[in-house]
C-alpha cells in the first residue's frame, strides 16, 4: 500500500495532465470559435469532443517525414524533451492536500530550472532543422524565453516572500488567511504575462510567428513530432494555469466544494483565460517584446520584491 | 495599456452574441428566388416543351457544357432531340438563361449536385425537363410567335393581324 500509493499519484498525476492537454485541443477550438462568433467543432460526438480523438488517429497515420539534410538523431529528440520538461514540473504542482508527487522544498526553483529547460527543445529543433526559419524562430525562442525567465523568477519570489517558503504545498497553506492575488497583485500580472511568454502562447508566439517564420521551430517537423510539440505546447498551459492557481488563488481551497473541484475549476478559468488572449490579442514585433521584458517587466518585479520586503519589515513578518 | 484591457473585455463579451454559422445541413441556408444555382428546363402552361433548340444557350455558354440536337414533330413544332448539360464544366453564370428566347431554360435556387461518380454530373433532357412553368407563369412562345405549327395557322396567334397578302398591294 505504502509504495503503491506515490505510483498511482504519479499515474493520476500524468494521465490527467495529458487528458487535459488533449482535450485543451477541442476546448481551445470551441473557445476561440465561441469568441468569434462561431462554432468551431461540434459533429464528432456531443458537442464534437471526440474531435480530439479523429484528431489524434489522423496525425498518427500521417507520414513522419525526417529532411534529409536535418541532424537526424537531434532532430528525433528535440520533440520529446519539451515533452519530458514540463511533465516533469508537474512533479511539484500540489493538487489537493496529501496529494503531490514531490513536495520539495524547492519546489518552485524546479519549475524554473525546469521551464529553462525546455529552451533546449526549441533550439534543438530549430538547430537540427537545418533551415533558416527554423534557426530564426529558435533563436527568437531562445531570447524571448531566457527573457522572460529573468523577471519571472523575480515576480515568484513576492509568494515566496510571504510565504517564506520555495515549497508549493507550503506556499499553499500560507494562502489560508488570504489569497496571495491581494498583497501580490503585481507578482500575479508579471507571472501572467511571463508565463504567457515563457509558454509561447499568442500573443507572445513570435517563435512561430506564421506570417514571418512559416512555423517557426517546428517548419520541418510532421506527424506526430509536430503534434508532440502541440502537446507540450498544451501541457504548458495547463502547468502555467495550474501554478498561477497554486501561487496567487490559493490552489485547492475554497468554501463548500472539495479541494479537488476548487482546483479543477481555478486552473480551467486561467485555461479559458488564456485561450481568450489567444483571441483578443495581435502579435508585438519581437523588439516591443524584448524591450517590454528588459525595461518594464524586470523593474516592476524588483521594486515588487523591494515592496514586499519593506512591508515585511515594517510589519514584522506577514503582510 | 488601457486598449489591451478593453480587447480582452470586449472579445469576452462577444460569447454572448449570436453566432453567424448557419449548422448546413440540419439548417438550410436561405436563398433569393433569384439565386443562380441548377440549370432546368421549364414547360409551358399547357405542358408542352418551351425549348425550341434554336442553340442560343449553347452559344452562349462561356465553358461550352451545353449539348443539343433540334429536331422537329410532324406538326413543324421545333425541340432539341436531346439536351445535355455537363455540370462538371457548369460555372452557373446564367448566360445560357439571358439568352434563351422563349423562357426555356432557367437558374433555380437550388445547389446540393453532389456525385460520387463524375459521369453522373451530366443531365440528360430528362434530368432537366421539369412539369412546370419556372419562374414565368403563362407564357406560351408557340401561343405567341408568328409561326404556323399544327393547329396553329399564320396570323392565329394571340396579337397578331393576320398577314397580308403582298400580292394585294400591287397596283
Amino acid at each position: 500500500m505504502n509504495i503503491l500509493y506515490p505510483v498511482l499519484i504519479v499515474l493520476g498525476v500524468l494521465i490527467g495532465a495529458l487528458t487535459m492537454a488533449a482535450g485543451l485541443i477541442w476546448l481551445e477550438r470551441r473557445l476561440l470559435a465561441l469568441w468569434q462568433d462561431r462554432y468551431g467543432p461540434n459533429r464528432v460526438g456531443p458537442f464534437g469532443i471526440f474531435q480530439v480523438l479523429a484528431d489524434m488517429i489522423k496525425i498518427f497515420f500521417k507520414e513522419d517525414w525526417i529532411p534529409p539534410f536535418a541532424d537526424r538523431w537531434v532532430f528525433i529528440i528535440a520533440p520529446g524533451i519539451i515533452i519530458a520538461t514540463v511533465l516533469l514540473s508537474f512533479a511539484v504542482v500540489p493538487v489537493v492536500p496529501n496529494v503531490v508527487i514531490a513536495d520539495l522544498n524547492i519546489g518552485l526553483l524546479y519549475f524554473l530550472g525546469m521551464s529553462s529547460l525546455g529552451v533546449y527543445s526549441v533550439i534543438l529543433a530549430g538547430w537540427a532543422s537545418n533551415n533558416k526559419y527554423a534557426l530564426l524562430g529558435s533563436v527568437r525562442a531562445a531570447s524571448q524565453m531566457l527573457s522572460y525567465e529573468v523577471f519571472m523568477g523575480l515576480a515568484l519570489m513576492g509568494p515566496v516572500m510571504l510565504a517564506g517558503s520555495f515549497s508549493l504545498v507550503d506556499i499553499v497553506e500560507a494562502q489560508r488567511g488570504m489569497w496571495f492575488v491581494v498583497p501580490q497583485f503585481l507578482a500575479f500580472l508579471l507571472f501572467l504575462v511571463a508565463g504567457t511568454a515563457e509558454m509561447r502562447r499568442l500573443p507572445f508566439d513570435i517563435p512561430e510567428a506564421e506570417s514571418e517564420l512559416i512555423a517557426g521551430y517546428h517548419s520541418e517537423y510532421s506527424g506526430m513530432k509536430f503534434g508532440m510539440f502541440f502537446v507540450g505546447e498544451y501541457l504548458g498551459v495547463v502547468l502555467v494555469s495550474s501554478l498561477i492557481t497554486v501561487l496567487f488563488f490559493g490552489g485547492w481551497q475554497g468554501p463548500v466544494l472539495p479541494p479537488i473541484v476548487w482546483f479543477l475549476l481555478k486552473v480551467f478559468a486561467f485555461i479559458a483565460f488564456f485561450i481568450l488572449l489567444r483571441a483578443a490579442l495581435p502579435r508585438p514585433r519581437f523588439d516591443q517584446l524584448l524591450g517590454w521584458g528588459w525595461k518594464l517587466m524586470l523593474p516592476l518585479a524588483l521594486l515588487n520584491v523591494l515592496a514586499t520586503g519593506a512591508f515585511m519589515l515594517l510589519w514584522g513578518g506577514r503582510v | 495599456m488601457f486598449s489591451i484591457i478593453r480587447t480582452i473585455w470586449e472579445v469576452f463579451l462577444h460569447a454572448f452574441q449570436k453566432r453567424f454559422t448557419v449548422q448546413y445541413p440540419e439548417e438550410k441556408v436561405p436563398l433569393p428566388p433569384r439565386w443562380r444555382g441548377r440549370i432546368i428546363l421549364s414547360r409551358d402552361p399547357d405542358g408542352g416543351e418551351r425549348c425550341v433548340a434554336c442553340y442560343l444557350c449553347a452559344v452562349a455558354c462561356p465553358v461550352d457544357c451545353i449539348a443539343l440536337q433540334a429536331t422537329e414533330d410532324d406538326t413543324g413544332r421545333r425541340y432539341p432531340e436531346f439536351f445535355r448539360i455537363n455540370f462538371s464544366r457548369c460555372i452557373f453564370c446564367g448566360y445560357c438563361e439571358e439568352a434563351c428566347p422563349t423562357y426555356a431554360i432557367q437558374l433555380i435556387p437550388e445547389f446540393e449536385m453532389s456525385e460520387y461518380e463524375r459521369q453522373n454530373m451530366v443531365y440528360e433532357k430528362e434530368h432537366l425537363l421539369i412539369d412546370g412553368v419556372g419562374k414565368y407563369p403563362g407564357y406560351n412562345y408557340w401561343r405567341v410567335a408568328g409561326v404556323a405549327i399544327g393547329g396553329k395557322d399564320k396570323g392565329e396567334a394571340e396579337r397578331e393581324a393576320p398577314p397580308v397578302d403582298v400580292r394585294d398591294l400591287l397596283p
